[in-house]
């Protein structure tokens, strides 16, 4: 038997790997892995939470949520894809075509 | 010190262990490959936790077709290693720095509050299985369902439109 806590901050420490794998890295495909990390922590959260109220929502929500990553994944590799096509790189400190 | 907590030690060293093999990794695809790791770690707690159903999900879609999905564009993209250049950036040592306030505040919390919570383990082997899910999903959730799908035939659409040669 464990505490909810010690879930809650496993959870916290992988997502502030992932916030700081955003931040830090330049490569834009390891960002978006940084996002994972970061979903996937708040997925960890939720069932915790669903175990201890003993509600199957939670759950559920976890559902959503990977059905959400999955739909930004896809789109968000094709956006990859596109700018590599044109500026020939993916590093995220060169996409600075909007800068004012 | 039970055998439970021993576990969920071990686990949980893994889990961190691989998320911060992604963060420090230098090439694309071992950081790939240190998220599947992650997301396996991530399962095999979703079965301490009563959600054997969504431990298979999380083991068939996240470490499975997404991460072939991550691998795939890896590939075509090429796997030449990035230059680091800036080591000392002013940026990165700022996001590290926040990093650590926000780790920082999250364990104050912890330990301030000093409330351990609930103890989890097993609630019976109903909670978590496809049926319940199932009855949940479709009574209680079906529009969200419903909305879901939708979600994926645009993130589709846009998949392709976006990859179109023109």
């Amino acid at each position: 038997m464990i505490p909810v806590s010690y879930y809650i901050l496993l959870s916290a420490i992988l997502f502030t790997i992932g916030a700081v794998c955003v931040l830090i890295r330049r490569n834009a495909i390891i960002i978006f892995m940084g996002i994972e990390l970061m979903l996937n922590a708040a997925n960890l959260a939720f069932v915790a939470f669903a175990n201890q109220h003993q509600e199957i929502s939670g759950q559920i929500f976890v559902f959503f949520v990977i059905t959400v990553a999955a739909a930004e994944v896809a789109v968000g590799l094709a956006l990859i894809v596109t700018i590599f096509r044109s500026k020939r790189s993916i590093d995220v400190d060169q996409l600075s075509s909007l800068k004012g | 010190m039970t055998a439970d907590l021993i576990i969920f030690l071990i686990l949980a060293l893994v889990a961190v262990g691989a998320a911060l093999g992604l963060l420090f990794s230098r090439n694309a695809v071992y950081a790939a490959l240190f998220l599947v790791l992650n997301f396996i770690t991530v399962a095999v707690f979703y079965l301490l936790l009563n959600a054997p159903f969504l431990a298979m999900a999380q083991v068939t879609i996240y470490a499975g077709a997404i991460m072939i999905l991550f691998l795939f564009v890896i590939m075509l993209l090429g796997t030449k290693k990035l230059k680091t250049r800036g080591e000392n950036h002013w940026q990165r040592r700022l996001a590290i720095g926040l990093g650590v306030v926000l780790l920082g505040e999250l364990v104050t919390l912890f330990f301030i509050k000093g409330q351990r919570g609930t103890l989890l383990g097993d609630i019976g082997s109903k909670f978590g299985g496809p049926e319940s899910i199932g009855i949940e999903l479709f009574n209680q959730y079906l529009l969200p369902f419903e909305i879901t799908s939708i979600l994926l035939l645009v993130a589709m659409i846009g998949a392709i439109v976006l990859t179109k040669d023109n």
